[in-house]
């Protein structure tokens, strides 16, 4: 297989599927040349997901052609894609942790030698080779739990190489990186392209989708909609296409903070080596907490929320002392915590839209013991119309909704608690712009309201569009506070590393 | 990558069905829903067909009477599996109110407790103290010093059999008062007493599990312990109490044994556990916690009843029966998992 660069390294056409009669995709078009870094760009919803299980095997398509290198195939599984050098880096990574990294990318096709006895030697030489002519750093006899994020993705980069694969399909692929974390990815991917691959790259982050790929596939509500070359189109136009309608501004903020401190944290010590935090939240402002993963970021926030230890350190509310044993305490305190991880920990996925609603006021929600079935159905139907979150029923199961969907439930939940002060960690991650674009309406308007806000963001664009300031953590202390007139992206990246 | 969900969501259910709807596609869904039902209801027929005794009165009076127990059982169960543990202990525990309980409520001496029998309401109480005790020993392991249900609860099963053995005696405990015998052997209008506690049990936890605060909890502890400690709930407290209730029914039924059999067998309830698990299992409580309904462990509990009881008609010999069971459950939970991927 050497293709030549005129032709398309991959070449889908007319791509259909229905699932139980609902159509997912209606009309699924991409092209993928040799060396280019290709966005597959559109909202949830939108088929992308779709599309690339199709590619991958996983699904099949009712109707369509997809050409590799000018022949026509179709996969019934995913090693067949993989066989034709097609490869996946998923979202949510799932290598053996226990394993080294030699055994993780050679994993089910070990060297082997007299009586099945596996050549570790030879395995670990050639993982070696083939990290080292990326440059990733990595050693191949390091165990796959010693690794970051990050590095886990440059092996799995690394073990879709090894099966000579031309296709690099990377769905989101930063969600769970720090800044300096993706820079390494990034690198990784200019070396693909470099080398003739074709990446495959999807992502909500746009700025990211500038700075990487060089062409974009535009899908909108199961169809094709566009495609092109990103030098030729602006940021408002890609958001644009993706949402189906012009939207003028990205971030949403009307308030204006008050000079009154609503929470004061001083010298706060919190797990892993955080300490000696101090900073104020004033009435009716949202405050950034900003820093490189890994510097103490949210486990300042599970030690004012009561998820942790208690340590050193003084939580003022109002000005009087406050101690938070547990969620319990906290809430009572008028706190609520969106925390990072959606399915971790914020939603029980087992559970309807109500449920999950009406979760955190339970106890206003009851009679004694007893649940008032109207008042939780009034509770839930009053998020649903607030937040506009789309489902089709307050008794749909949650994991039937999208990703935003989802975030506006648990926002609903803690709303219902009606707090003071909402902790929000990486709030619009995994989340689609229109939807973005919503929850920043809701923090702007909670803040308008007299409410106060600590969001944690990794995304710098995001803090720099809603934050009126920015305390800046690095290694497990704060590095340094900074007021919106003087924000820059180049200041915050400064201060943070 | 979560787009099935996120196009369920996006398009209301039935929209754009474009296909032609199979027998198959249309009988699916109820099927799914009442499967458990479905197949109980097929039972009695093809039963009732190819026996005579199956559908009178008496014989389904007894089915009930002898579902009792595991039902009772189950239905605890059902508490504890849905907060993603499990109870192996249930079948000692049975054996341990039941001899207690036993021990105030005869002629004869045991140990230290004279043979001076006190009205029943007294036995019965400390039976079921008895079960709640031991109920709450499981859950301080399970939820304060995190020893794994399976682990915690098998320690269990060991320890109430050893004590059981120990305060009896190793020997049975006979000549109860007529007034314990009751809750085995009495009815009131016409329906026997441990079908009577039946019915209260699983109305009750029905409505606990369906209308009360608690019941939210037991089923946001299963589905998610994380986001239910975030949301400010007790979880450690949720977790203990559902082994002390179910402590507390083993007890229950553990004294209905007793009652009927007439006299406190330590050796009583081996094996219980299975047969109560198998119920919940049945009835399409999800092992991983958070999924599931006391209604669906009363029909299988039915279901396990039925088929013993016809299996018995038939004059199928109980060996072939332990592998009928057997079989039984592992296709419920394998048309219960085909079900879930499905969807």
């Amino acid at each position: 297989m050497t293709p030549r660069i005129d032709e398309p390294l991959l070449r889908a056409v007319g791509f259909r599927k229905s699932f139980s009669g609902v159509p997912a995709l209606r009309d699924g078009q991409f092209t993928l040349m040799p060396g280019s870094v290709h966005a597959l760009c559109g909202g949830n919803g939108a088929g992308k997901s779709t599309f690339l299980k199709i590619l991958m095997g996983i699904h099949h398509r009712d109707a369509g052609t997809l050409l590799r290198n000018g022949r026509e195939v179709s996969f019934d599984n995913p090693s067949q894609a993989l066989a034709n050098g097609i490869s996946i880096i998923e979202q949510e990574l799932s290598p053996v942790p226990a394993m080294t990294v030699a055994e993780n990318i050679y994993l089910g096709r070990e060297p082997v030698g007299f009586l099945g006895r596996i050549r570790f030697a030879e395995m670990n030489r050639k993982a070696q080779t083939l990290l080292d002519s990326f440059h990733f750093g990595i050693r191949a006899d390091s165990l796959m739990m010693d690794l970051t994020v990050a590095q886990t993705q440059l092996v799995e980069i690394a073990k879709a190489l090894s099966y000579d694969a031309e296709v690099i399909i990377m769905d989101e692929p930063t969600s769970a990186l720090g800044e300096a974390e993706a820079d390494q990815l990034f690198a990784a991917v200019a070396t693909l392209k470099a080398r003739g691959k074709g990446v495959i790259y999807v992502s909500h982050r746009l700025s990211e989708i500038f700075s990487i790929c060089d062409s974009y596939t535009v899908f909108r509500d199961g169809a094709f909609i566009e495609t092109g070359s990103l030098a030729d189109i602006t940021k408002d136009h890609l958001i644009q296409l993706v949402v189906g309608r012009p939207l003028t501004e990205e971030f949403v903020k009307e308030n204006t903070p008050a000079p009154a401190p609503v929470l004061s944290v001083r010298g706060l010590a919190a797990d892993h080596g955080v300490r000696d935090v101090t900073f104020d939240l004033k009435r009716g402002e949202i405050l950034a907490l900003y820093g490189l993963m890994g510097s103490g970021r949210s486990e300042i926030f599970d030690r004012l929320f009561g998820l942790s230890r208690q340590t050193e350190g003084r939580i003022e509310i109002d000005g009087a002392p406050v101690t938070i044993h547990s969620p319990q305490d906290a809430i009572r305190a008028g706190l609520a915590y969106v925390t990072e991880d959606r399915k971790g920990s914020g939603l029980v996925l087992t559970s309807d839209v109500r449920s999950n609603l009406c979760l955190a006021t339970l106890g206003r929600l009851s009679a004694g013991p007893v649940m008032n079935a109207r008042a939780e159905r009034g509770a839930a139907q009053r998020m649903i119309d607030d937040l506009k979150i789309k489902t089709a029923s307050d008794r749909l199961n949650v994991s039937n909704l999208s990703g935003g969907n989802q975030q506006k439930v648990v926002l609903g939940k803690w709303f219902l608690t009606e707090p003071r002060i909402l902790l929000l960690d990486e709030p619009t991650r995994g989340v689609d712009v229109g939807a973005k674009r919503e929850i920043y309406r809701v923090m702007s308007d909670f803040a308008r309201a007299g409410g106060s806000v600590i969001m944690i963001s990794s995304e710098t664009d995001e803090v720099l569009g809603m934050a009126d300031r920015v305390v800046v953590m690095r290694d497990g202390g704060v590095a340094g506070q900074l007021e919106r007139a003087e924000l820059s992206a180049e200041g915050l990246l400064h201060l943070a590393a | 990558m979560d787009v099935d969900n996120q196009i369920k969501a996006a398009v209301p259910a039935g929209a754009g069905t474009e296909q032609p709807r199979t027998l198959s596609s249309r009988i699916g869904p109820v099927a799914q829903r009442y499967g458990i039902l479905i197949a109980l209801a097929v039972l009695c027929v093809v039963l009732s067909l190819v026996s005579d005794n199956f559908l009178t009165s008496r014989n389904i009076i007894n089915v009930l009477r002898q579902t009792s127990i595991n039902g009772i059982l189950a239905i605890g169960m059902t508490f504890v599996i849905l907060t993603r543990g499990i109870d192996l202990s249930v079948g000692s525990v049975v054996a341990m109110a039941g001899v207690v309980s036993a021990s105030f409520a005869t002629t004869s001496a045991v140990g230290f407790i004279p043979g001076a029998p006190y009205v029943a309401a007294v036995p019965l109480a400390v039976g079921v103290l008895t079960g709640i005790a031991l109920g709450a020993l499981s859950g301080l392991a399970v939820a304060r010093f995190a020893v794994p249900a399976f682990v915690a609860t098998l320690g269990m099963l060991s320890a109430a059999r050893g004590l059981t053995l120990i305060y009896s005696g190793g020997r049975p405990i006979p000549a109860l008062t007529d007034g314990y015998r009751w809750i085995g052997t009495g009815d009131i209008a016409g329906i026997p007493v441990p079908i009577i506690l039946f019915g209260l049990v699983f109305a009750l936890s029905h409505f606990v599990l369906t209308r009360t605060r608690f019941g939210r909890h037991v089923y946001a502890v299963g589905g998610n312990p994380h986001a239910a400690k975030v949301s400010g709930l007790p979880v450690r407290r949720i977790r203990f109490l559902v082994y002390v209730i179910s402590g507390g029914l083993a007890a229950i039924a553990g004294m209905i044994l007793t009652a009927r059999t007439g006299s406190a067998l330590p050796q009583a309830g081996v094996a219980y556990e299975l047969d109560a698990i198998a119920a919940v299992v049945i009835g399409g409580t999800s092992l991983a916690g958070g999924i599931g309904r006391v209604t669906g462990t009363v029909i299988g509990a039915l279901l396990i009843g039925v088929m013993n009881n016809g299996l018995d008609l038939l004059g199928v010999e109980s060996y072939y029966q332990q592998v009928i069971k057997g079989g039984l459950i592992v296709a419920a939970v394998m048309l219960d998992r085909s079900r879930r991927t499905e969807e």
